[in-house]
C-alpha cells in the first residue's frame, strides 16, 4: 500500500470535522460522509486522523469504512462512471453496457483508467427504472443505454480533460 | 396572490434526470415573455407515478397530462394551451388498446385502477411549502391526537386499522406501537426507516421526495401515542433530493411550531434528526439499522430484545418504514374504520409498487391489497413490452422470489404471496418475459446478497456464496444433476439457520426459481443451453447466409470488429473476438442473425 502524506491544511479540517460532532463515536458515520465529502476518498491515514480524535482503534474506523459501500479508499476518476446494477436496469440489459465500459476502459469495476480521467462502478438503483437500463457520469444521468452508446458517451468527455 | 392555471411540473429523481427541470426554466421563461407570471404558476411536484412517460407536465384545474416533454416544448404548451385553449395534441398520452390519445389522467388505463392513499399527494403538491400540505387536510392529525386523543386511543386507532409494516414483514403497526409505549423509560426514541435497499424499488424516496411532510407528521403522532421526544430518520446518502426535500420539511415544520417545545399548544414536544446510511442492504433490518445509527458497523443481533424494549442507545425504540408512516395521517384523520374497508381481510388498505423490468407502462402504482398481478401487468402496466410472452413477475427484492402464470390470479397480499413461495418484501415488482432466464435471475440476486451479506453469520457468508458457486457453475455449462438437490438442500438449511432476516430469505429465488422454472435449470445441465439466451457461455451467435443479403450494417456497429465480411456478400462472425453483447441482433433488419 502506498503511504500518502496529509497535508497539515487537510489534518486541521479533520479536527475540524470531528469537534464539530463533538468527537462523539456515536457520529463515526456522519463524520465519515463529510471527511468523504471534503477529500473524495478515505485513505488509511484518514482514518488514522479520525480514530485519535475519537480516541477508539484505528481497526474500529476501517471496520465500518470498509462495511459500508458508499465509502471507498481509493480515489475516483475526474469522471466516475456509474452504471445502475439494479433488477430494473438489469433485466433490460445494464450488464451488456457494463461489460462495454469495462472493456472500453480497459478496467474492471472499482478501478481508475491509468490517466485518471474515468472511473468504473457499479450501483443499485438510482430510482429512474422509467429510463432503465441508467448509467451515470458524475451528476449526469444518461437512460436507455445501449452497448452502442457507450462509445458516445465516453466521446462526451473526450474535449473535457 | 390566487392563479388561474398551475402547471405541474414532475420532479421526481426519475424525470429530473430527463431535464424536467430544464422544461420548468423554459416554462417560467415562457410565461414571462407572453405576461403570464403574475397568472399561471408553475409547481415542481413529486413523483406522478408514470414514469415509462416522464418528463411528466399536468396542466391544472383541466387536468391535461402531457408526456415525454422536453424544454423545446415548452413555449408550444404555453402559446397553444395556456393562451389558446387548445391542447398540444402530439404530447397527449397515447393508449396503445385504443390507439387514441387520452389527455386526462384519469382515464388513463395506468391510473383507473389505483387507489392512492400513501401517494395521495404524490404529484399534487410542491413538496418544498409546508402550505400545500395543509391544504390537503395536512397536520390535522396530529392536531387531532394531540387535543383530542389520549396516546391510548392512538394505539387502539392504530390497531383496528388492520396497518402492517409496509418495509417487508408485515408486522401489525399499531401492535409494535403498543409495545413501545408499554416500556417506560427516560428516552424512547421513533425511527424512521428510509434506507430503502431494495434494487428497483424506489417507493420510500417518492413519498420522501414528493410528500415529506405525511413521513414528519406520522412519526410526531408516533411520538406522541409511545411516548417519545425525539424521532431519528435513518436516510440513504444515496437519496440527495430526498434528504434535501426532508430537510426543507422539517426547518418548515419547526417555524410553524408543528415540531419542538408545547406542539399545538399542548405539553407535547417533538424533534427530529436526520442519520444517514451509507450503503448497506442489511440495514433495512431494525437491528442493524440501529446498530448503523449509533456509528458501528449495521450488523444485526438477535431478538429478544426488540427495539420496543432496548433500541437506540438502549432505550425504548420504535421502528417503521416510510410508507408505512405515510398511511398514518390518513388512519388518524378518516378513521381506522375508513381504512379498515379496503383491502383484504388479513391485510388493510393499499400497496405501493415500483413496477418495473420488461412492461409498458414503468411507474410507481398504489394499489388496495386484494388486487390481482393480472390487473397489475395487464391493465395498469400495460402488459409486456414489445408484445413479449409474460415469464414471471418478482417480488420482494432480493428476499423474494419469482411468481408465474399460474399466480397471475392470486389477489396480492402478505399472505398470498408468501403463500406462493415469495414476500411482499417492499414493493419491488419486476416483470420478466421470455428472454429472460431464470437461472442468471436467481444468480442475480445471489450476487447481491453476497455482496450486501454482512458477515457475521455462518449460513448467510458461506452459505449463499455457494450457493452462487453453484448457480454459476449451471449458467457456465458445468452444472450436474446433483446440484439441484445441494441447491435446495443448502437453501433450506440457511433459511432455518441465518440470524436475520436477510439471511433466512436470501435463498428464495433460488428456491422459488427451482419450484417453478425446474426444466429450465435441466435444460441448462443437461444439454448445456440457456433456452431463453441470456446465460453468455452457452451461446454463440450465427449469421444465417440465406438472410444476409450483406448490409455491412452489423459490421459497422460491432463494437469488436468481430464481424467479417463484404457489401452484398453474406457476413461472418468471428467467434474469438465476439463479446456477445447482442448488438447486431438488435441492428439487423433482416432477422439473418441468431443466438443459439
Amino acid at each position: 500500500m502506498t503511504t500518502i502524506t496529509l497535508s497539515k491544511c487537510t489534518i486541521d479540517s479533520l479536527i475540524e470535522i470531528c469537534a464539530k460532532h463533538g468527537n462523539q463515536t456515536g457520529e463515526l458515520i456522519n463524520i465519515l460522509h463529510e471527511a468523504q465529502g471534503q477529500l473524495g476518498y478515505l485513505p488509511r491515514e484518514v482514518q488514522e486522523v479520525i480514530a485519535k480524535q475519537l480516541n477508539i482503534p484505528v481497526s474500529r474506523v476501517y471496520g465500518v469504512v470498509t462495511f459500508y459501500s458508499f465509502f471507498t479508499m481509493t480515489p475516483k476518476g475526474k469522471h466516475p462512471i456509474s452504471v445502475c446494477m439494479g433488477t430494473a436496469c438489469y433485466v433490460r440489459g445494464s450488464e451488456k453496457v457494463l461489460d462495454e465500459f469495462k472493456r472500453r476502459l480497459n478496467v474492471n469495476v472499482g478501478d481508475v483508467t491509468p490517466d485518471g480521467r474515468f472511473s468504473l462502478g457499479s450501483l443499485r438503483c438510482v430510482g429512474a427504472c422509467g429510463l432503465a437500463p441508467v448509467a451515470l457520469v458524475g451528476d449526469k444521468v444518461y437512460g436507455r443505454v445501449t452497448v452502442a452508446d457507450v462509445d458516445k458517451i465516453l466521446k462526451e468527455y473526450d474535449d473535457k480533460e | 396572490m390566487s392563479y388561474k392555471m398551475h402547471v405541474l411540473v414532475c420532479g421526481g429523481t426519475g424525470c429530473r434526470a430527463s431535464n424536467s427541470l430544464g422544461i420548468i426554466a423554459k416554462l417560467e421563461e415562457a410565461l414571462k415573455e407572453n405576461n403570464l407570471a403574475g397568472e399561471v404558476q408553475v409547481i415542481a411536484t413529486g413523483c406522478f407515478g408514470f414514469c415509462e412517460q416522464g418528463p411528466i407536465v399536468k396542466i391544472m384545474p383541466d387536468n391535461t397530462f402531457y408526456t415525454r416533454v422536453t424544454p423545446n416544448d415548452a413555449a408550444e404548451i404555453v402559446k397553444e394551451h395556456i393562451i389558446k385553449g387548445r391542447k398540444v395534441e402530439r404530447l397527449l398520452y397515447k393508449d396503445p388498446k385504443q390507439q387514441a390519445s387520452v389527455s386526462d389522467s384519469r382515464h388513463m388505463g395506468f391510473y383507473q385502477k389505483q387507489l392512492r392513499v400513501a401517494l395521495r399527494n404524490c404529484g399534487f403538491i410542491d413538496p418544498e411549502n409546508i402550505e400545500e400540505y395543509i391544504s390537503r387536510d395536512g397536520y390535522a392529525a396530529l392536531a387531532k391526537c394531540v387535543s383530542e386523543m389520549t396516546p391510548q386511543e392512538v394505539v387502539n386507532e392504530i390497531k383496528l386499522s388492520g396497518l402492517r409494516g409496509r418495509g417487508g414483514g408485515g408486522f401489525p403497526t399499531g401492535l409494535k406501537w403498543e409495545f413501545a409505549s408499554k416500556y417506560q423509560s427516560d428516552q424512547k426514541y421513533v425511527v424512521c426507516n428510509a434506507d430503502e435497499g431494495d434494487p428497483g424499488a424506489f417507493m420510500d424516496r417518492s413519498i420522501m421526495e414528493g410528500d415529506p411532510h405525511s413521513v414528519i407528521e406520522a412519526m410526531a403522532i408516533c411520538g406522541y401515542s409511545i411516548g417519545a421526544s425525539k424521532g431519528l430518520v435513518y436516510i440513504r446518502a444515496e437519496y440527495p433530493l430526498a434528504i434535501q426535500r426532508l430537510k426543507i420539511a422539517l426547518q418548515q415544520a419547526r417555524e410553524y411550531g408543528l415540531l419542538g417545545e408545547g406542539i399545538l399548544g399542548s405539553d407535547f414536544s417533538f424533534s427530529i434528526e436526520l442519520r444517514y446510511g451509507a450503503g448497506a442492504f442489511v440495514c433495512g433490518e431494525e437491528t442493524a439499522l440501529i446498530h448503523s445509527m449509533e456509528g458501528a458497523r449495521g450488523e444485526p443481533t438477535m431478538k429478544p430484545p426488540f427495539p420496543a424494549e432496548a433500541g437506540y442507545l438502549n432505550r425504548p425504540t420504535n421502528v417503521n418504514n416510510v410508507e408505512t408512516l405515510a398511511n398514518i395521517p390518513v388512519i388518524i384523520t378518516k378513521g381506522a374504520n375508513w381504512f379498515n374497508k379496503i383491502g383484504t381481510e388479513r391485510s388493510k388498505g393499499t400497496k405501493v409498487f415500483a413496477l418495473a423490468g420488461k412492461i409498458n407502462n414503468v411507474g410507481l402504482i398504489e394499489v388496495p391489497m386484494g388486487t390481482t398481478l393480472r390487473e397489475v401487468i395487464y391493465e395498469i402496466g400495460g402488459g409486456i413490452k414489445h408484445g413479449k410472452r409474460f415469464k414471471a413477475v418478482q417480488t420482494g427484492g432480493p428476499s423474494g422470489g419469482c411468481l408465474t402464470e399460474k399466480h397471475l390470479d392470486v389477489p396480492i397480499d402478505f399472505d398470498n404471496l408468501l403463500a406462493s413461495g415469495s414476500m411482499m418484501g417492499s414493493g419491488g415488482m419486476i416483470v420478466m418475459d421470455e428472454d429472460d432466464c431464470m437461472v442468471a435471475v436467481a444468480k442475480f440476486y445471489l450476487d447481491f446478497t453476497v455482496e450486501e451479506s454482512c458477515g457475521k453469520c455462518t449460513p448467510c457468508r458461506v452459505g449463499n456464496k455457494r450457493l452462487y458457486e453453484i448457480l454459476d457453475k449451471i449458467s457456465r455449462g458445468n452444472g450436474e444433476m446433483e446440484d439441484i438437490d445441494r441447491l435446495r438442500n443448502l437453501g433450506k438449511v440457511i433459511k432455518d439457520t441465518a440470524l436475520c432476516g436477510l439471511g433466512q430469505t436470501s435463498p428464495n429465488p433460488v428456491l422459488s426459481t427451482l419450484d417453478n422454472f425446474l426444466d429450465e435449470y435441466l435444460v441448462h445441465i443437461n444439454a448445456r443451453k440457456c433456452p431463453a439466451g441470456r446465460c453468455k457461455e452457452l451461446l454463440s451467435y450465427v449469421i444465417d447466409p440465406q438472410l444476409c443479403i450483406g448490409c455491412t450494417l452489423c459490421m459497422r456497429t460491432c463494437p469488436t470488429e468481430a464481424i467479417i465480411g463484404e457489401r452484398k456478400v453474406p457476413h461472418t462472425i468471428d467467434t474469438d473476438k465476439c463479446i456477445k453483447c447482442g448488438t447486431c441482433v438488435e441492428k439487423c433488419k433482416f432477422k439473418a442473425i441468431s443466438v443459439r
